[in-house]
């Protein structure tokens, strides 16, 4: 059984974040750049999955959809333990370009479980994994919390509202995970990321080179007001600012 | 010239500082004020490969090169010093002297099990009565048949206690030359009858590492257990220096890069008369002169172990980035809790830690004066 895991190079989550053109493109000056955690944690199960000695996962290999500049982060998912990576030598402007961009590769290298993070940090979308499965033509399992593999088929748990499913899928299909699927993200080893030079990562050309979206300009969020303490003796007062100034009630 | 991290020394850095902040940081407080030494902490750094990173992997190593160490150190100093001391010694001060100067047999015996973070190995150079001046050592190694019979005491001996602790090498007077004292190295292995260590306790810094008192009594070792030559001690403690030297500077530059976070943190949240205390100049200017002073020590540092991966000689720059390192830890976290006001002074807040952690840069593995004596040597000569 083969594995792929679709890893998106993201801003450390606690980047501040800046825009610069007049709002219309994100500033990455000074980022500092992760795995994105959802995809980390992908690879993290994917790592368990193969570890465990009742499966039978000869290899996981992780890709990206990026330019030279991703590369850090793709050594970053090999020193923890991925055996190859590939890169998609592309641009990544919207979802369409990446989930397409994924397909075409998969299409000539089938993998049997291909995980996808929920969704990516920076922009949120939640599109790639479906997308990608639309184009494969293949089964998606979305918001799966468990995986685990049994003889040929593998079995999931999904959060719904107000419970959980349990089902079960043959592959290949398409992974979409998110919290739960593994504990917390590995630290690779001083030796993963020694190996990590002299593992495989090959560049391919793309399938597509472009996007169906456009983005026109980026605001912030309003910053959080400052907090107004009230004594907490003075009941009437937090009742008056609650009528008059937050108009809540 | 290059300023340039390999790909490899980043990650390294990224690697052990979200290990420092998952792994360390939620316990350091605890540990500090419990002065307890934490053997998991000290297994998962070895799991990490963060012990002998410098050797070659036939000894268990990882076969990187010094500056990835010295990152490592930085990183962990950065969140908790007791963590790095117990690291940088561990490398330094028990591994070094036995990959550097021991044979292939002792090489072997040894360096894989120290490598692990399993076993802890010492480095017995300081006694009550000969501190900087270490030729006023007394502790004696005589030679009986194919035996050393050691006698005498050290003291401040880092990992020398810990329940993993499995030995250590012992700087001894082992005869007399023209008057003079001949030093000798020997490695002497936890339960030797006549072999006693004493952990030490009431610190006021590195307060959950492991500081011993060894003592020696009769203690009768194999012959073969000489850590190189017979009279090589003094230059294996002056090159085992050399190199510890780098790992003390490395502390002194991450407890900076910590303390100086920490204030530039906490001023950017604090608020006096309607604003972040951090906006009035007279606290942006602590933090321009703190970060200047990092970014000298750092450059210095690098520089020195980047002088050690070329083979070239780097003693002057050790001594120096030691003493400047060690300086400007206590400078930053001085200023660091100054910015803290009050709460700077409490031990719910970090910076109360790193201000008492500083504090034995300036003293250990050199003072500041020695360090100054080892560099006015070379430029005055």
């Amino acid at each position: 059984m083969k594995i792929l895991v679709c890893i998106s190079n993201v801003p450390d989550t606690t980047t501040k974040i800046r825009f610069t053109d007049n709002n219309t493109a994100f500033d990455a000056a000074g980022v500092q750049w992760i795995i994105n955690p959802w995809d980390e944690l992908a690879l993290t199960r994917a790592l368990e999955l193969k570890e465990a000695s009742d499966t039978s996962i000869e290899t996981i290999t992780v890709i990206n959809v990026g330019p030279q500049s991703t590369e850090p982060t793709i050594r970053k998912a090999l020193a923890i333990g991925a055996d190859d990576a590939v890169r998609v030598d592309a641009q990544a402007p919207d979802a369409y370009a990446v989930a397409a961009n994924l397909a075409g590769y998969i299409k000539e290298n089938p993998y049997d479980i291909i995980f996808c993070g929920i969704d990516s940090s920076d922009y949120n979308g939640s599109l790639v994994g479906g997308m990608l499965a639309e184009f494969l033509e293949l089964p998606s399992v979305s918001s799966v919390s468990k995986l685990d593999i049994e003889g040929d088929t593998v079995k999931m748990n999904r959060e719904i509202d107000g419970g959980s499913e349990v089902l079960t899928t043959p592959t290949p299909f398409v992974a979409i995970v998110q919290k739960g699927i593994a504990l917390e993200p590995r630290i690779p080893s001083m030796r993963g990321i020694m190996m990590a030079r002299k593992k495989p990562l090959n560049v391919v050309p793309p399938a597509v080179d472009e996007a169906l979206t456009e983005f026109i300009s980026y605001e912030l969020p309003p910053s959080k007001a400052a907090c107004k303490m009230v004594d907490a003796e003075n009941v009437k007062e937090l009742v008056d600012l609650l009528h008059n100034e937050a108009k809540v009630i | 010239m290059n300023f340039e991290l390999t790909e490899e020394q980043q990650m390294i850095r990224d690697t052990v500082r979200d290990f420092a902040e998952r792994e360390i940081k939620p316990l350091a407080q605890e540990l500090d004020e419990k002065a307890e030494f934490s053997y998991d902490i000290t297994a998962k750094m070895g799991e990490l490969g963060l012990f002998g990173m410098y050797l070659p992997e036939k000894y268990g190593g990882q076969d990187l090169d010094t500056l990835s160490y010295i990152i490592a150190v930085e990183e962990l100093a950065r969140i908790d010093s007791s963590q790095a001391a117990t690291l940088a010694a561990h490398n330094s001060l028990g591994i070094g002297p036995i990959y550097y100067y021991g044979n292939e047999e002792q090489k072997m015996k040894y360096l894989p099990q120290l490598c692990t973070g399993k076993a802890l190995w010492g480095f017995g150079l300081t006694e009550a009565n000969a501190g900087s001046d270490s030729r006023g050592t007394k502790t004696t190694a005589k030679q009986e048949g194919d035996e050393w019979v050691i006698d005498g005491s050290k003291i401040f001996i880092t990992n020398g206690s810990a329940d993993i602790n499995i030995g250590s090498a012992v700087q001894v007077v082992s005869g007399e030359e023209n008057g003079r004292k001949i030093f000798s190295t020997i490695l002497v292995d936890k339960g030797t009858p006549g072999f006693k260590t004493v952990s030490m306790h009431g610190k006021m810094m590195w307060r959950a590492s492991d500081t011993a008192e060894l003592y020696f009594d009769d203690c009768r070792v194999p012959k073969d257990n000489l850590l190189g030559k017979i009279g090589e001690g003094s230059h294996i403690m002056l090159s085992t220096l050399d190199n510890g030297r780098l790992s003390i500077a490395a502390m002194g530059l991450g407890l900076a890069q910590g303390a100086f976070e920490l204030a530039r943190d906490y001023g950017n949240e604090r608020k006096q008369f309607g604003k972040a205390v951090n906006k009035f100049q007279v606290n942006a200017f602590k933090l321009a002169d703190m970060a200047l002073k990092i970014e000298l020590a750092r450059n210095l540092l690098y520089k020195a172990c980047w002088l050690k991966d070329e083979g070239k000689a780097f003693g002057k720059e050790s001594a120096m980035a030691k003493l400047y390192c060690s300086e400007i830890a206590k400078e930053v976290a001085d200023e660091a809790v100054q910015i803290h006001g009050g709460y700077g002074l409490m031990k719910d807040y970090d910076i109360e830690r790193h201000y008492r952690d500083q504090r034995l840069l300036q003293i250990g593995e050199g003072t500041s004066e020695i360090q100054r004596l080892v560099i006015a040597r070379y430029v005055n000569s």
